[in-house]
């Protein structure tokens, strides 16, 4: 019952969302607004003629390669920063600054080092993506609960199984917390190098349909990165929902 | 009653000989020195401040002492050992692991092989009446539950001496009274030392074959008690026994001072 009313009001506020949106492209806003229908036409001519396959083997390029790195490259250094002061010092102002820095102003400094290639690309999603990654992991291994540390280390527990049975469990939930929020910025950064660097990809979708005023198929290149990023988001929340099945991260002394 | 420092030490299976230890200007420990004998429990009593835990900790090798030595069957420790078990006052089990894999966590760690380690796992979980739960995990068990799964955990590394530290301060009332008898029962069956921090004066007379009483700043045994005359009784005269009683009322008259 609960889960059928989820679902209905899950239909619900996409119809509202979508509605207004078809009703404010039909009023019109804006020339450059399109109705709903038309984005969805657009969106659908987009697939069936194989331009958003393409677009996507190319803008998922970047986005994959720097996700990863983000990932493991994030998860190791913020396991670093949890566990040693000296590298919490060196390390943890690089990603706050990476985390603040104004990304778009950035760019034509990355183009200098990097060219208009992959790499720079990469580095658009690295910056976007690891800081949280790095962050959000050190803070989870500062905080694993003192007593379960001791209690591996009362059982004669090496520095080894202390990190891969006790802390790096313990601090999982807020690590994948941190992947989340991390692989959704690095969606955001995928596109915006695509925008600012070189037109590949989806963002060549966006910055061509915009340029020959073909606003459809624009909102539609849109649509289905947002989507794409829901449908990615959801497949992290099965696959830490699959790792830890069962058991609820509540902690037994509470 | 009174102890008197005459055993050798051949029976003591922990010593702890002239520890200090301080954190920062605060010292915790000064000049400490004291003997457990060996298959006997030792309870720690003392109001908060006195350096229990800290002594505790000291023998479990979790903390080092400034100065001092602590010998367990009169080898001198410098880190935690198979010759200890520690009880968690708040459980410390696995969040994420089932029971069975929590008791059994002590004997992972120290390499045992799987079908095995669950094996014995297995006897300590229907030792301490946990039979059924084997796959729930920590937060689906009460209070009670939880610490019996920590104590099974302890027990199942066959360690010679355990160290609790107020195991049974975190659970409710009447499930405390039942550990404290099961804990009498484990006491006379496992050939074993007991090392017990609590701040209950009724707990320590209760559970105990010597009563360690620290007093705080600095921190030292003032007293060391030894409640022989109802260690016969069932368990369930001993709450009445007058001797018991004696020894509870003594004890709160020289502790209550120190009470804030």
């Amino acid at each position: 019952m609960m889960r059928y009313r989820s679902y209905l009001l899950t239909f619900l506020s996409a119809c509202i969302v979508f509605g207004s949106w078809e009703i404010a492209g039909r009023i019109p806003v804006s020339y450059a607004f399109p109705t709903f229908l038309e984005t969805i036409a657009a969106f659908w001519t987009l697939l069936k003629n194989g331009t958003m396959f393409v677009a996507y083997f190319e803008t998922l390029k970047p986005l994959v390669v720097g996700v990863l790195i983000s990932s493991f490259v994030g998860v190791g250094i913020g396991l670093a920063i949890g566990l040693s002061r000296m590298s919490d010092w060196l390390l943890s102002p690089i990603f706050v600054v990476m985390q603040t820095a104004p990304l778009a102003a950035l760019i034509p400094l990355l183009v200098m080092i990097y060219g208009i290639g992959l790499t720079s690309k990469v580095a658009v999603v690295i910056i976007m993506a690891m800081p949280v990654i790095v962050l959000n992991t050190g803070g989870a291994v500062r905080n694993t609960p003192v007593s379960i540390v001791e209690m591996a280390q009362s059982f004669l527990g090496t520095r080894r199984d202390v990190i891969f049975k006790i802390i790096l469990p313990a601090a999982s939930p807020i690590i994948f917390a941190g992947l989340r929020l991390g692989v959704s910025a690095g969606f955001i950064g995928a596109i915006l190098a695509e925008l600012k660097i070189t037109p590949t990809g989806v963002g060549d979708i966006i910055t061509y349909s915009r340029s020959i005023a073909d606003y459809p198929s624009m909102y539609a290149a849109i649509m289905s990165i947002i989507l794409l990023a829901v449908i990615f988001l959801n497949v992290l929340e099965r696959i830490e929902n699959f790792l830890f099945k069962g058991a609820k991260h509540v902690y037994a002394s509470d | 009653m009174m102890s008197h420092n005459t055993t050798n030490d051949n029976d003591q299976a922990v010593a702890v000989r002239d520890v200090y230890k301080s954190y920062g200007d605060v010292m915790a420990l000064r000049d400490m020195s004291l003997d457990f004998p060996r298959g006997q429990l030792t309870s720690l009593l003392g109001p908060s401040g006195c350096g229990k835990t800290t002594l505790l900790k000291i023998i479990a090798g979790l903390l080092s002492a400034d100065s001092g030595e602590i010998t367990v069957n009169g080898h001198p420790i410098t880190g935690p050992g198979p010759d200890r078990a520690f009880v968690f006052q708040d459980f410390a089990l696995l969040p994420w692991a089932t029971v069975l894999r929590n008791v059994a966590f002590g004997l992972e760690l120290r390499g045992v092989a799987k079908s095995e380690r669950e094996a014995i796992a297995e006897k300590y979980i229907t030792d301490v009446g946990l039979r059924g739960f084997e796959n729930k995990h920590p937060h689906q068990l009460s209070g009670g539950m939880r610490q019996r799964v920590g104590l099974a955990r302890a027990l199942s590394v066959d360690a010679q001496v355990l160290l609790m530290d107020e195991p049974f301060a975190a659970v409710d009332e009447q499930t405390r009274r039942k550990f404290q008898e099961d804990l009498l029962n484990l006491v006379k069956h496992e050939n074993k030392t007991f090392i017990f921090v609590t701040h209950s004066i009724e707990e320590a007379v209760y559970v105990s074959d010597q009563v360690a009483i620290l007093l705080p700043r600095p921190s030292r045994v003032s007293e060391i008690i030894r409640p022989e005359g109802f260690r016969h009784k069932d368990a369930d005269s001993i709450r009445r026994d007058s001797e018991y009683l004696d020894i509870v009322d003594r004890i709160w008259a020289s502790l209550r001072t120190y009470v804030e």
